[in-house]
C-alpha cells in the first residue's frame, strides 16, 4: 500500500511537470490568439470547478456566479488602472476620488477581487441559502442580475454601462494556469477533508447530515462563499485578459456556460469540469466558423449564421441532460489507482497471453 | 405539534431515565415519528417543552441537540449514497475535529493527526458491530439489515447519551429481528446510553424494552412494563378494535 | 406631480400588471403541477410574437388570423417542449429538469437569433385594436383598456376551466399528488400537456398583446417580463391562479409608481423585481395567498 503512496507521488510530481513543460513549450510556440484561447480555458475550469463545489458537491443550485465575476473583474480593473487612463474613460461623471488615484499591482488586486466577491458571496448567502433548489437558482440569478445593475448604475465607480478600458494586460500561460492549477489543487484538498465530506454528506441527504451533527447552514455558506471566492478571482483574471470590462459581459448567458460546463464534466467530478472547460471553450472558438459567412467552391455561399455555436451548446446541453445525464465523468474523478489497476491488469493479460 | 389544521401528538408526558430501553409504540399515523422529530429539533412543537438533562432543549436546531448527546435512526433509511461504509460513520465525527479549513487544505498536522485519531475510532466503532469487513464498500450496496445496523453506529459515532431508534426492526425476518434485539441490548451496555426506540415488531418491543409508552391519536394511551402494557384493555382496543359483545 | 400624470401612471400600471398576469399564469399552472419553473415560458412570449409578426408581413394575413395561428402554434410548442425536455426527467432530480428548462430557453432564444437576427423589429398595431383616446388632459391608447378586459375575461375562464371542469379537478389532483393521482385513473399526461396547452397560450396572448404594448419584437424580449412574471408569481403564491393575477398587479404597480415617485434611482427598476422576489422568499415564502408548508421528514 505505502508503495503505491509512493507511485501515486511521484505520478502527480511527473504530471505537474509534464503540465509545466507544457506550458512552457505552449509560451514558446503557439501565436498570441492560441495562448489567449487556452488562457481563457484555464479561466473556465476555474468557474467550472468552483461551480461544481457548490452544485456538484454540495447540492445547491446557484446561478450566481456571473455576478461574482463581475465584482471580481470590476475590483481588480478599478485597482490596476492608470491614473491617466482613469481619468480619461471616466467622462460621463468623474471618478470617486478615492479611487482616482489608486494603482495597485495586479497580483494583490486580482486576490482582493477574489476576496470581495467573497464578502458578496456570504452576505448574499446568508439570507439565499434558507432556499433550496428553484428557489435558490432563481435568488441566486436575482442578485447576480442585482450585482450587474448596481454596477450599471454606480456610475462614480464602475463608469457604469461604458465599461472600463485599458486594465492591464496580461498575456502569459503560466499566469492563468497557475491559478487554475492552484484552484484544482485547493478544492480538490477541500473535497478530500473533513468539510468535503461534510458538503457531499449535505448534497447526498440533508436531513441525516443535520441529524449527525453537522451545521448545514453553516456549511452551505462555507461552500458558497468558497465558490464566490474563485469565480472572482476567475473574474479578474479574464479582466486582465480581455482588458477591458463591462457589465453585459456578466449577464446570464455566462452562467448557463459555466452551467454547461458542469454538467457536461459531471456534476460531482472536478477532472471532468477541467475537461469540459478545455472542450467548451475551444469548442466555442472553432465553431466561429458556422458564424462567419462560407464560401463553398466559390459556388455555393452560405451567410454567417451569428448565435449559432450558442444553439450547438444549448442542444449540446439538453441532449446532456436528456440521455447522458452523469456527464462525461459523472462523479468519478481521473486518478492513478484506476490507471494502474488498468495497467497491471493489461500486463497481466500479456503476460498470460505469451505464456 | 400541529400542521396546518392538523393535530398530530397533543397530549404526550414522556420521561426517559438513564440507561433505560424504552418502547413507543402505537398504530399508524399515531404520531410516533413526529414526536421523535420534534426531540431531535426538526420540529419545534406548537405547544409544549422538551428537556433534556434538565436543559430546555425546545426548538433548538437538530445539530445542536445531536452535540448535546440525542443521536437518532431513520425510519426510512437515510444513508450518505455516495459515500462507504467507513465514510458515513466519519461524518459523524466531523463536528468533533480539532482543527480548520485552511490547516486541512495546506495538511498541517493538528488536522491529519485529529482525522486520522477519528479514522481509527470509526474502524474501531465498525469492528465492535461486526462491520469492518465492508468498511470500504459504498454504504448503498449493503444488504438492508446491515444498512439499518450502519445506521446505528452511525448514530453512535456521534457520541450520544440517548439514541432514538425509529423502527429499527422494520422490514426484517424473526430471526434478523432477534439479533437486533441483542444488539440493542449490547450496545446499551456497553456505550452506556439510553435508548427510546418506535417499533411495530412486538416482539422485539416486550423482548427489550423496560418500559412501554402507547401513543395513539397523539396522546398516551397507557405506560407501563411490557406486562401491564400487554394486558392494557385500552390498548387492546386500539389495537384490535373494539369488540361489542351485545351484538 | 399632478392628477393627470398620477391617473396616467396608474393606467400604465394596470396595463402593466394585467401583462404580468396573463404571464404568471402560466408559471404558476406548471409550477403548481410539476413544481418546474419553467424557464422556457418566457421564450414563449417571444415565439408567438414572432409567429404574428410574420404572419401579417410575411404572409399577410388578416391580424387576427395571425394571432389565432400564433396562440395555436405556441400552445403546440409549450405542449411539444414538456413531451420532449421534461417528460423523460419526471422522476430525476429537481436541479436536472431545471437545468434542461435552462437548456430549452436558451435554444429557443438563439435559435430566435439565428434565424431572425438579433435586431428589433417593429411590431404591428393594428387599428381597428389600438386607436388613441383622448379624455379630458390625459390621452392612452385604447389597449390601456383592452389588456386589462382581455386579463380578466381569460382568467374568469381559466377558474372556471380549475374549479368546475372535469379537468380542472383533474388538474388540482395532479397537483396535490400525481403518483397517487395517477393510482386514482387521471391520465396524468395528458393534464400535464393540458396545463401547458393552457399555460403557453396565456403566455402567446400576452406576448403579443406585449408587443402591441410596446411595439418592438426581438429574441431577447421575453428574458426579462419571464423573469419579472415568475416573481409576480411567487409574490401572489404560487401554484394560485387568483395570485399569479394579485402578484402581476402588484408588482406592476409597485414598479410603476417606484419609477414615477423616485425617477432619480430609474436605473434599478429591474433590480426593484429581483428584491422584491428575495424579501417574499425569505419572510414570506408561500407569497400573499399561499400556504407555507412544512417539509415532511
Amino acid at each position: 500500500m505505502d508503495d503505491r503512496l509512493k507511485t501515486k507521488f511521484i505520478l502527480n510530481v511527473v504530471l505537474l511537470l509534464a503540465v509545466a513543460l507544457l506550458i512552457y513549450w505552449g509560451q514558446d510556440n503557439l501565436n498570441n490568439f492560441q495562448i489567449r484561447i487556452l488562457n481563457l480555458a484555464g479561466i473556465f475550469a476555474i468557474l467550472g470547478v468552483s461551480l461544481n463545489l457548490v452544485l456538484g458537491f454540495t447540492g445547491m443550485f446557484s446561478l450566481g456566479h456571473a455576478g461574482f465575476m463581475c465584482i471580481g473583474a470590476y475590483t481588480t480593473a478599478i485597482l490596476t488602472m492608470s491614473p491617466r487612463s482613469k481619468e480619461i474613460i471616466y467622462f460621463m461623471e468623474p471618478i470617486n476620488p478615492v479611487l482616482a488615484n489608486i494603482q495597485w499591482p495586479v497580483l494583490p488586486a486580482i486576490i482582493l477581487g477574489g476576496i470581495m466577491a467573497a464578502v458578496f458571496g456570504f452576505l448574499i448567502g446568508f439570507p439565499a441559502l434558507r432556499l433550496r433548489d428553484d428557489y435558490l437558482a432563481i435568488a441566486t440569478l436575482g442578485f447576480s442580475e442585482i450585482i450587474r445593475i448596481v454596477v450599471t448604475n454606480t456610475i462614480t465607480i464602475t463608469n457604469g454601462a461604458l465599461g472600463l478600458k485599458n486594465i492591464p494586460s496580461i498575456k502569459s500561460l503560466w499566469v492563468y494556469w497557475l491559478a487554475t492549477i492552484l484552484t484544482i489543487l485547493i478544492i480538490k484538498r477541500i473535497l478530500n477533508s473533513s468539510w468535503g465530506y461534510a458538503f457531499k454528506a449535505i448534497r447526498d441527504n440533508e436531513i441525516a447530515a443535520e441529524a449527525m451533527g453537522i451545521n448545514i447552514f453553516k456549511h452551505k455558506l462555507l461552500s458558497f462563499t468558497i465558490g464566490a471566492f474563485f469565480a472572482g478571482l476567475a473574474g479578474a483574471l479574464m479582466a486582465h485578459l480581455i482588458t477591458s470590462v463591462d457589465p453585459t459581459m456578466f449577464r446570464f448567458l455566462f452562467t448557463f456556460q459555466i452551467l454547461l460546463i458542469v454538467v457536461m464534466g459531471g456534476m460531482g467530478s472536478i477532472s471532468g469540469s477541467v475537461v469540459a472547460a478545455l472542450i467548451v471553450t475551444i469548442g466555442m472558438e472553432v465553431l466561429r466558423i458556422v458564424e462567419q459567412p462560407m464560401n463553398l467552391f466559390g459556388v455555393l455561399s452560405i451567410p454567417g449564421l451569428p448565435g449559432m455555436r450558442m444553439v450547438i451548446f444549448s442542444i449540446l446541453l439538453l441532449l446532456v441532460i436528456l440521455f447522458y445525464r452523469q456527464g462525461l465523468m459523472g462523479t468519478r474523478e481521473f486518478n492513478w489507482d484506476w490507471l494502474i489497476n488498468k495497467l497491471s491488469t493489461f500486463k497481466l493479460r500479456k503476460r498470460g497471453e505469451a505464456a | 405539534m400541529q400542521f396546518g389544521g392538523l393535530t398530530a401528538v397533543s397530549e404526550l408526558a414522556l420521561q426517559v431515565m438513564p440507561g433505560e430501553i424504552i418502547g413507543l409504540i402505537g398504530p399508524n399515523g399515531a404520531g410516533k415519528t413526529t414526536v421523535f422529530n420534534m426531540i431531535t429539533g426538526v420540529y419545534t412543537p406548537t405547544r409544549g417543552k422538551i428537556y433534556y438533562k434538565g436543559q430546555d432543549i425546545t426548538g433548538m436546531k437538530p445539530d445542536r441537540i445531536t452535540s448535546l448527546g440525542i443521536a437518532r435512526t431513520f425510519q426510512n433509511i437515510r444513508l450518505f449514497e455516495s459515500m462507504s461504509v467507513l465514510e458515513n460513520v466519519m461524518i459523524s465525527k466531523h463536528v468533533r475535529l480539532k482543527a480548520c479549513l485552511a490547516e486541512a487544505v495546506l495538511g498541517l498536522p493538528r488536522y491529519t493527526r485529529s482525522r486520522q485519531a477519528q479514522k481509527e475510532e470509526c474502524i474501531e466503532l465498525l469492528k465492535k458491530v461486526e462491520l469492518e469487513d465492508v468498511i470500504n464498500e459504498p454504504a448503498v450496496s449493503l444488504p438492508y439489515g446491515k444498512q439499518r445496523r450502519l445506521e446505528i453506529v452511525r448514530a453512535l459515532a456521534t457520541s450520544p447519551e440517548l439514541l432514538l431508534l425509529d423502527e429499527p426492526a422494520a422490514g426484517m425476518n424473526p430471526n434478523e429481528s432477534i439479533e437486533l434485539m441483542q444488539f440493542i441490548n449490547r450496545i446499551r451496555d456497553e456505550f452506556d446510553i439510553t435508548v427510546l426506540m418506535i417499533e411495530h415488531h412486538m416482539e422485539v418491543i416486550m423482548g427489550i424494552c423496560e418500559r412501554i409508552y402507547v401513543l395513539d391519536y397523539g396522546m398516551t394511551l397507557a405506560q407501563g412494563n411490557p406486562e401491564q402494557i400487554q394486558n392494557n384493555e385500552k390498548v387492546i382496543e386500539a389495537y384490535l378494535g373494539v369488540v361489542d359483545l351485545d351484538a | 406631480m399632478s392628477m393627470d400624470i398620477l391617473l396616467q401612471n396608474i393606467a400604465n400600471s394596470i396595463t402593466l400588471g394585467s401583462l404580468y398576469a396573463l404571464i404568471a399564469i402560466g408559471y404558476t399552472m406548471v409550477y403548481g403541477i410539476i413544481r418546474l419553473i419553467n424557464f422556457a415560458h418566457a421564450d414563449l412570449l417571444m415565439v408567438a410574437a414572432y409567429i404574428a409578426f410574420y404572419g401579417i408581413f410575411l404572409f399577410t394575413l388578416p391580424w387576427w388570423v395571425a394571432f389565432l395561428i400564433a396562440i395555436a402554434l405556441t400552445a403546440l410548442l409549450g405542449m411539444s417542449i414538456e413531451k420532449i425536455a421534461y417528460r423523460p426527467l419526471r422522476s430525476s432530480p429537481r436541479i436536472t429538469v431545471l437545468i434542461s428548462a435552462i437548456g430549452v430557453s436558451f435554444l429557443l432564444e438563439n435559435l430566435g437569433i439565428v434565424a431572425i437576427g438579433a435586431r428589433p423589429k417593429p411590431f404591428p398595431r393594428p387599428e381597428q385594436l389600438v386607436w388613441n383616446i383622448h379624455l379630458g388632459n390625459i390621452s392612452f391608447l385604447s389597449l390601456t383598456i383592452i389588456i386589462p378586459i382581455i386579463t380578466l375575461v381569460l382568467l374568469a375562464a381559466l377558474i372556471f376551466l380549475v374549479k368546475k371542469t372535469k379537468m380542472g379537478m383533474a388538474m388540482r389532483a395532479v397537483s396535490k399528488d400525481y403518483e397517487t393521482a395517477g393510482l386514482m385513473a387521471v391520465d396524468v399526461n395528458k393534464v400535464i400537456s393540458t396545463t401547458f396547452a393552457v399555460g403557453s397560450s396565456l403566455a402567446a396572448i400576452g406576448g403579443i398583446l406585449w408587443s402591441m404594448q410596446y411595439p418592438q419584437v426581438d429574441p431577447l424580449m421575453g428574458v426579462f417580463p419571464g423573469l419579472k412574471c415568475f416573481i409576480a408569481a411567487v409574490l401572489g403564491g404560487i401554484g394560485s391562479v387568483p395570485g399569479a393575477m394579485l402578484g402581476g398587479f402588484v408588482l406592476g404597480f409597485l414598479e410603476i409608481m417606484l419609477v414615477a415617485f423616485f425617477p432619480h434611482i430609474s436605473g434599478y427598476r429591474d433590480a426593484f423585481a429581483f428584491i422584491i422576489l428575495i424579501l417574499i422568499l425569505l419572510f414570506r415564502p408561500g407569497g400573499i395567498l399561499g400556504e407555507n408548508v412544512i417539509e415532511k421528514v
